[in-house]
């Protein structure tokens, strides 16, 4: 038995891959991001964790600047990506969201095939220059998404065809085929039934070998199961940001822990 | 800790009710709910009712003009009455008119009674050509101009017979009436039932009635709905090749790229007012700017299209809007997430996805288009037009009638076989409509998907 | 008894973490046993001073045990058979270290008996006392290993061959006492020596009961029999 296993756990590197610092958001005059500062660190996967309205969803959406579809939303402060500020005027978001992907609460599969699913992406990055490189992107990404096995045969049936869970990790699969650095998870389980949550828990594991991963969710027990990080948010106020068994068995703030145990909302 | 409401406890608990017995109020509620299902009812079969009377009072009037009465006959080409010269050249032949044909056409009738030994008191060469259309001497003329080779001999011919003659077998003519008419003797009615016997004369189905052009109020037999129909199609043409493209590139504009201010809702609020204006304020409109202004052909199928692009403008609008709307929101968004531009996002996921509802709307749109008069009256799409335009473009700018205002010309003609004719192109009108309508329904559930 | 492993890998990982960190634990502590009795009969001081050092790293490991145990359940929220693990896992590492402690004590008393004569008879039973509860101590952790539930049930049962060792160890030591009182520090400290290894066999008891309750759900019932009856009856 090997019990060299619990340092594998660990947050494996010290590398920040995206810096927030003060970070502001307003959606016209509710304040609903105050003075946010958070390091996430690389191939690991940090969780925001907080009650309902804590404005964990907006901050995520701030990093692959989704908030700008939105007219009323205003953002300020810092963010960096690898020390880039991705907010710069020279930045154009759709180049940005190639390198930061994002998969959403509700899995959205293209009603395409499963195969343009996943191609759609390096289609329109030209990120392959014929049939076959793009054949071999859709493979690697369809396996890096434990997902290969179950449909390399109907890879033209349509997306929407596939069961909750596997439409999700198709949603994945999607999201890694531009080759992100960052992979933004928006409560990716909480439309899944408790296997299929479990599945793409083992997956986003997986991943944390190559992508950083920022996963929003309501379940603290889930934060608490998938990842090394872990930062609590209330109010739109970062309360507290640390290892996850340390926030789980021994919290700081006084507000994390009535969080955690389930005294307040 | 709940509060007793017994006060000293002595009083007895209320008795229960049955759930076997209904309550006062039970038995009025569903009184009521009996009473409206009923006035429901009543309503779709009034609806109903009314419906079958109208179509088959139109069925009826308007069957009739799918059979017509033909003859065929034996017709001698002679030469020297055709062609003076002898040179058998068009140009000159031209000279001799319908008059010089006519004669051939009596003859042959006289000389198909002869043959069969019939022979029918009263009737005079003349009548007896005089049971065949008016329209026979010419359809004989551009036969022999274009075959000039067909000369000294003779051939067989398919001639429309006269509308009283048709008139007859479909009742509208009686022995009785035929002492009183001008056009038609009773005579003329005993010839035609001789001629029926022998197979001469025969009732069939009248491809003309589609193909033919209008024809004057003298030959209500051979008066048909080609131009109608080619005039009408030219317009539809026009109109999806404008208001569909127009009407999509102005929707996605508004839906998906404008700004959410006031301006924009002015803009919305208008176009859904556009909608409602009568389709006459149109024609005005047309009248106006595309003949008055523009200084456009009038009577051709250009400015009617161009009229009934603007009508149509406003419905394939809100149908696309409705459409674009529907698309839910997280295809835009997963779209947006892997880093489409949002151009990339309307044109690759949402388009397709809204196209069964544009479709539709577009189709339901032409259907409306197909059956709007008003405006084309105004425009001068009344006339009676008797050549094909030519094809597309330039046939866009000749003169040509459409579908609904051919019923109306015919409507206000005195023979009564413009009646029936004008009731079958009510039929054929509801019959393009019924197919239009019926391929957007099918569309719209081929194309429908779940999400 | 599922042997299909956790979706999520990780949970495995973790639980084979803290089962491997017994395995270790129990290891060292039948070293440890082994080593001072091996150091009473010797009179090795060297050796017994080796044994009172290693204890730290007994104490270190249950400490480990019990911060990934609490982890586990803090990160996992385990149920049914896997929730079993750890708390049995926690009560375990528990009974380890106090029979560490006790043979931390043995070394101890080691090093005061050798500056007295030797008292040569009971080194022997002694001996076999602690070999019986090593062995003892070894079929437990086999049981726990393999999920053995027959296994620890006779485990439990040979408690009463400790016992019983301790009785007559007992009396022996009585009797030396009273037949030289110039024996009686010797004799006390051999006494302690003995009660350490009989309280050593009842923890393994108390780890064979562990192992029951994690494979069925239970503690055992019936009573353990308890042969020591020094409490009972004043001889």
């Amino acid at each position: 038995m090997n019990d060299m296993r619990f340092t594998e756990r660990n947050v494996d590197s010290t590398e920040i891959k995206i810096r927030a610092k003060n970070v502001d958001v307003f959606y016209g005059e509710t304040h609903a991001i105050k003075g946010v500062d958070v390091d996430i660190p690389e191939k690991t996967v940090t969780a925001f964790i907080g009650p309902s309205g804590c404005g964990k969803s907006t901050f995520l959406r701030c990093l692959n600047r989704m908030n700008d579809t939105i007219d009323t939303c205003r953002v300020t402060g810092d963010i960096k990506l690898d020390d880039e500020d991705i907010y710069d005027k020279r930045v154009d978001p759709v180049q940005l969201r190639a390198k930061v992907g994002m998969v959403f609460q509700k899995p959205n599969p293209f009603p395409k095939s499963i195969y343009d699913n996943v191609a759609y992406g390096p289609r329109i990055h030209g990120l392959a220059g014929n049939k076959a490189e793009l054949d071999q992107i859709v493979e690697k990404s369809l396996r890096r998404a434990a997902l290969w096995g179950e449909v390399k045969d109907r890879l033209d049936a349509p997306g929407t065809g596939l069961s909750g869970g596997q439409q999700q990790r198709l949603c994945i699969a999607r999201a890694v085929a531009t080759e992100p650095e960052v992979l933004l998870m928006d409560e990716p389980c909480s439309a899944l039934d408790p296997i299929a949550t479990a599945q793409v828990e083992e997956l986003i594991d997986e991943l944390r070998a190559r992508y950083s991963v920022v996963i929003v969710t309501h379940s603290m027990q889930q934060a608490a199961r998938v990842s090394q990080k872990t930062a609590f948010f209330h109010l739109g106020e970062l309360v507290e940001f640390g290892e996850t068994g340390a926030i789980f068995t021994k919290p700081e703030d006084p507000r994390t822990e009535s969080y955690i145990t389930g005294r307040i909302g | 800790m709940t509060d007793a409401t017994s006060g000293d406890g002595t009083s007895q608990p209320p008795r229960k009710a049955s759930l076997l017995e209904l309550d006062a109020r039970t038995k009025k509620r569903n009184a009521a709910e009996a009473r409206f299902r009923t006035y429901g009812l009543v309503a779709v079969c009034a609806g109903l009712v009314a419906l079958v009377v109208l179509m088959v009072s139109i069925v009826n009037n308007g069957a009739g003009a799918f059979s017509q009465t033909f003859v065929t006959l034996q017709v001698e080409l002679p030469a020297d009455r055709l062609d003076k010269s002898g040179n058998r050249n068009p140009d000159e032949m031209r000279a001799v008119s319908t008059f010089g044909y006519s004669p051939l056409i009596a003859a042959a009738v006289v000389r198909a009674l002869e043959e069969n030994g019939i022979s029918i008191e009263g009737l005079s060469a003349k009548d007896a050509g005089g049971i065949i259309s008016k329209e026979a001497p010419a359809q004989l003329r551009n036969f022999v101009l274009a075959n000039p080779q067909t000369l000294d001999t003779t051939r067989e011919f398919t001639f429309l017979a006269n509308g009283r003659i048709d008139g007859y077998y479909k009742g509208r003519v009686t022995f009785a009436s035929a002492e009183m008419d001008k056009n038609v003797s009773p005579a003329q009615l005993q010839l035609a039932d001789a001629l029926l016997e022998i197979g001469v004369l025969e009732s069939k189905f009248n491809t003309l009635f589609f193909t033919s052009p209008d024809a004057s109020g003298q030959r209500p037999e051979a008066a048909g709905l080609g131009v109608a129909i080619i005039g009408s199609l030219y317009m539809m043409l026009i109109v999806l090749a404008l208001a569909l493209p127009i009407g999509v590139a102005a929707s996605i504009y508004l839906e998906e790229f404008a700004p959410k201010n006031r301006l924009t809702d002015l803009i919305e609020v208008n176009i859904a007012n556009l909608a409602a204006v009568p389709s006459i304020v149109f024609g005005i409109l047309g009248l106006a700017i595309f003949i008055n202004f523009a200084g456009l052909p009038q009577s051709a199928p250009i400015v009617g299209g161009l009229v009934l692009t603007l009508m149509t403008l406003p419905t394939i609008i809100i149908a696309t809007r409705a459409s674009l709307k529907s698309v839910p929101p997280s295809i835009r968004q997963a779209a947006l997430g892997i880093g489409a531009s949002k151009m990339q996002s309307v044109f690759h996921h949402v388009l397709p996805l809204a196209a069964p509802g544009i479709l539709t709307g577009t189709i339901i749109g032409l259907a409306q288009a197909l059956g709007e008069t008003a405006p084309l009256l105004l425009i001068g799409m009344v006339a009676f037009v008797r050549e094909f335009p030519a094809g597309p473009p330039q046939g866009f700018f000749d003169p040509a009638s459409a579908l609904p205002v051919q019923v109306y010309n015919w409507t206000q003609r005195s023979d009564p076989a413009f009646v029936e004719r004008a009731s079958g192109a009510i039929i054929v009108l509801l019959v393009f409509l019924i197919l239009m309508n019926a391929i957007a329904v099918l569309l719209r559930r081929r194309f429908e998907r779940r999400w | 008894m599922n042997d299909r492993g956790h979706i999520a890998s990780a949970f495995d990982r973790d639980l084979e973490g803290i089962q491997a960190l017994i395995m270790k634990m129990g290891g060292l502590v039948e070293e440890q046993i082994t080593s001072a009795v091996q150091s009473l009969e010797e009179r090795d001081v060297e050796r017994a001073e080796r044994v009172r050092e290693r204890d730290k790293h007994i104490d270190q490991l249950e400490d480990d045990v019990n911060t990934e145990a609490a982890r586990v359940i803090a990160l996992r929220a385990p149920t049914a058979m896997d929730l079993r693990v750890v708390l049995s896992v926690m009560k375990i590492s528990s009974n380890l270290e106090r029979i560490g402690d006790y043979s931390k004590n043995i070394a101890k008393r080691t090093g005061i008996l050798v500056q007295m004569d030797p008292m040569g008879s009971s080194a022997g039973a002694i001996r076999r006392m602690a070999k019986t509860v090593n062995l003892m101590l070894k079929d437990a952790l086999d049981a726990y290993v393999q999920h053995d539930v027959e296994l620890a049930l006779a485990v439990r049962d040979r408690d009463v061959d400790v016992d019983q060792m301790y009785n007559a160890l007992f009396r022996e030591f009585i009797t030396h006492m009273m037949e030289d009182p110039r024996n009686i520090t010797a004799c006390m400290h051999l006494h302690f020596i003995a009660k350490n290894i009989e309280r050593m066999g009842d923890h393994v008891t108390s780890i064979a009961e562990q192992v029951i309750y994690l494979v069925t759900g239970e503690m055992p019932d019936e009573e353990r029999t308890k042969k020591d009856r020094t409490s009972i009856v004043a001889e």
